[in-house]
């Protein structure tokens, strides 16, 4: 478990560890598919995979990254198969099986998607979807599953063990699914994969180098999607969302490491190209001609992209992508998040009876309060502003937001 | 692969029902029994329940002593109304079944023990 954990600090540690997660990120999911195929057993397969890696995570800063790591991992998981598992009738002829196979098996065929698909079965919860993808198909390990959450990895540790005899005890298949089917799980995947991202995006502080950056994993998982289903529409719609995202990250932090909101970023910071390529992605999935909430969100984000400044941002146009978002998908913060393109239009009063009626189903959203609270202030209301500042402020754990919040109340 | 389906409801569902006309229960078993001839070639044993007023639990103490009392051992709203065994090849499967279920309500899906286990 040498490193596992460990968050590097200097420049050549984070090198070599920016080419193990692309090893990792690589090689972990194919291996894991190519297991999962021979022995048919994922609570096995996952575990052995996971072995492999962090031998691989000992030696490999020591020893430097073999020529061919996966069929370096593959013999390292065989090995441990062989020695866990050989004892055992129901996997003898299986391990032999492999043995033969050599590594042909790494390629052919790709199934990472299916893999994908069994981890964000919906028959698991969401954090278990989440730290089972990351495990087996980006190539975390549980250390990183832990730091990235912010849990304790015995807790994360556990609950992965949970997931994984769930798959084998009540026999979660490890198969595409097909037709009427293949919607609602693409739906899970997407799910998960944009939690991952938001978790990743939010967290970040924009000073801490991080050993691995979940919003980058996110997008990586996202183009793989994109890439096994060309002809889905929404998986391109969310690589663009994030893609639009990440055009951004420069500009949301300063030098010290304070937010800074959309309204006051530095525009000229945004990545041109980046940008460019997300819209691009929006008019591929809209080719497709099957619009869902995904491209809605995107081309949400596109509006504020293209947009010169926030007051010459096109807020008309944002509205009713967001009344386009609610039909599709209604949600208490998606109404919230209109309320602030409505104050644009209408102003802030329309704004703030908008975001009042919220007030039952967002009042433990920090957000909830710290945009009530913008609203309050604008209209004067300065002791009730203050006082839902303060409220944003008791309730969110992100670093970031409190320093933005306690810097808004000393200014208020 | 073997699950047992329990099919389980509310206390207000349990009344609709018991209240329910003579016509509109037929139907609704009629629904049931078109379900449950679809599946036949998958379904095992299984029954409806009398309702949980019939019930009777024994409960054990931490002294190992039984204690006897009337109604079901489940407290609050929920109901089990009935159940089944399902045979099938792995939770897709019983997961596309259970959802075209008619008489609506709520079903723990649950894998049953196997002897390899």
């Amino acid at each position: 478990m040498a490193g596992a954990d460990a968050t590097p600090t200097t420049p050549a540690t984070l090198a070599t560890h920016a080419a193990l997660v692309a090893v990792f990120r690589e090689e972990a999911g194919r291996l894991t598919s190519a297991l999962l195929r021979m022995l048919g057993d994922f609570d096995v397969a996952e575990e052995i995979v996971q072995d492999a890696l962090l031998v691989a995570l000992e030696r490999w800063p020591v020893e430097g990254i073999p020529e061919r790591p996966g069929a370096w991992l593959l013999t390292v998981a065989r090995h441990r198969a062989l020695n866990q598992l050989s004892r055992d009738a129901r996997y003898r002829a299986k391990l032999e099986q492999m043995g033969q196979m050599g590594q042909s098996i790494l390629r052919e065929p790709d199934d990472r998607l299916r893999l994908m698909f069994t981890c964000c079965h919906p028959a698991l919860s969401r954090s278990a979807q989440v730290g089972l993808t990351l495990r087996a198909v980006c190539g975390f390990t549980t250390a990183e599953i832990a730091h990235a959450f912010l849990a304790s990895e015995a807790a994360v540790a556990q609950r992965l063990v949970r997931a994984r005899r769930k798959i084998v005890a009540a026999n979660i298949p490890y198969r595409m699914p097909t037709g009427d089917e293949l919607d609602e799980r693409l739906g899970e995947v997407l799910a998960v994969l944009y939690l991952m991202f938001n978790e990743g995006y939010l967290s970040s502080s924009g000073v801490t180098p991080t050993r691995r950056d979940l919003a980058e994993d996110a997008a990586w998982l996202t183009v793989l999607v994109t890439r096994f289903l060309p002809g889905e529409p929404e998986p391109l719609g969310l690589l663009a969302l994030m893609r639009l995202h990440l055009a951004r990250a420069e500009a949301r932090f300063t030098g010290a490491g304070e937010l800074i909101l959309l309204p006051k970023q530095d525009r000229s910071l945004w990545d041109r190209s980046m940008i460019a390529e997300g819209i691009a992605l929006i008019e591929q999935a809209a080719a497709l001609r099957r619009p869902g909430p995904y491209q809605v969100e995107a081309a949400i984000v596109a509006c504020h992209a293209e947009a010169e400044s926030w007051d010459t941002t096109d807020w008309r146009q944002i509205v009713v992508l967001y009344d386009l978002l609610l039909s599709m998908r209604p949600s208490p913060v998606v109404r919230l998040n209109r309320a602030v393109a409505l104050r644009q239009v209408a102003g802030p009063e329309v704004a703030l009876a908008e975001v009042n009626a919220l007030s039952q189903e967002l009042d433990h959203y920090h957000l909830f309060h710290a945009i009530r609270g913008e609203l309050l202030l604008e209209l004067s209301h300065r002791e009730q502003a203050r006082a839902s500042a303060l409220r944003a402020l008791e309730l969110t754990q992100n670093r970031a937001e409190q320093s933005l919040l306690a810097r808004r109340l000393l200014e208020w | 692969m073997k699950y047992v389906f329990l099919f389980c409801g509310t206390q207000e569902a349990q009344r609709a029902w018991e209240e329910m006309s003579e016509e509109a229960r037929s139907a609704q078993y009629a629904q049931v029994g078109r379900w449950f001839a679809e599946h036949s070639a998958k379904i095992g044993p299984g029954n409806q329940l009398q309702p949980p007023h019939t019930a009777t639990t024994v409960r054990f103490q931490n002294n190992g002593e039984p204690l006897v009392h009337d109604g079901p051992f489940m407290e609050g709203k929920e109901i089990v109304g009935g159940y089944t065994e399902v045979n099938v090849a792995d939770l897709d499967e019983v997961l596309r079944m259970a959802k075209t279920w008619p008489a609506r309500g709520t079903i723990e899906i649950r894998p049953v023990m196997g002897v390899d286990q």
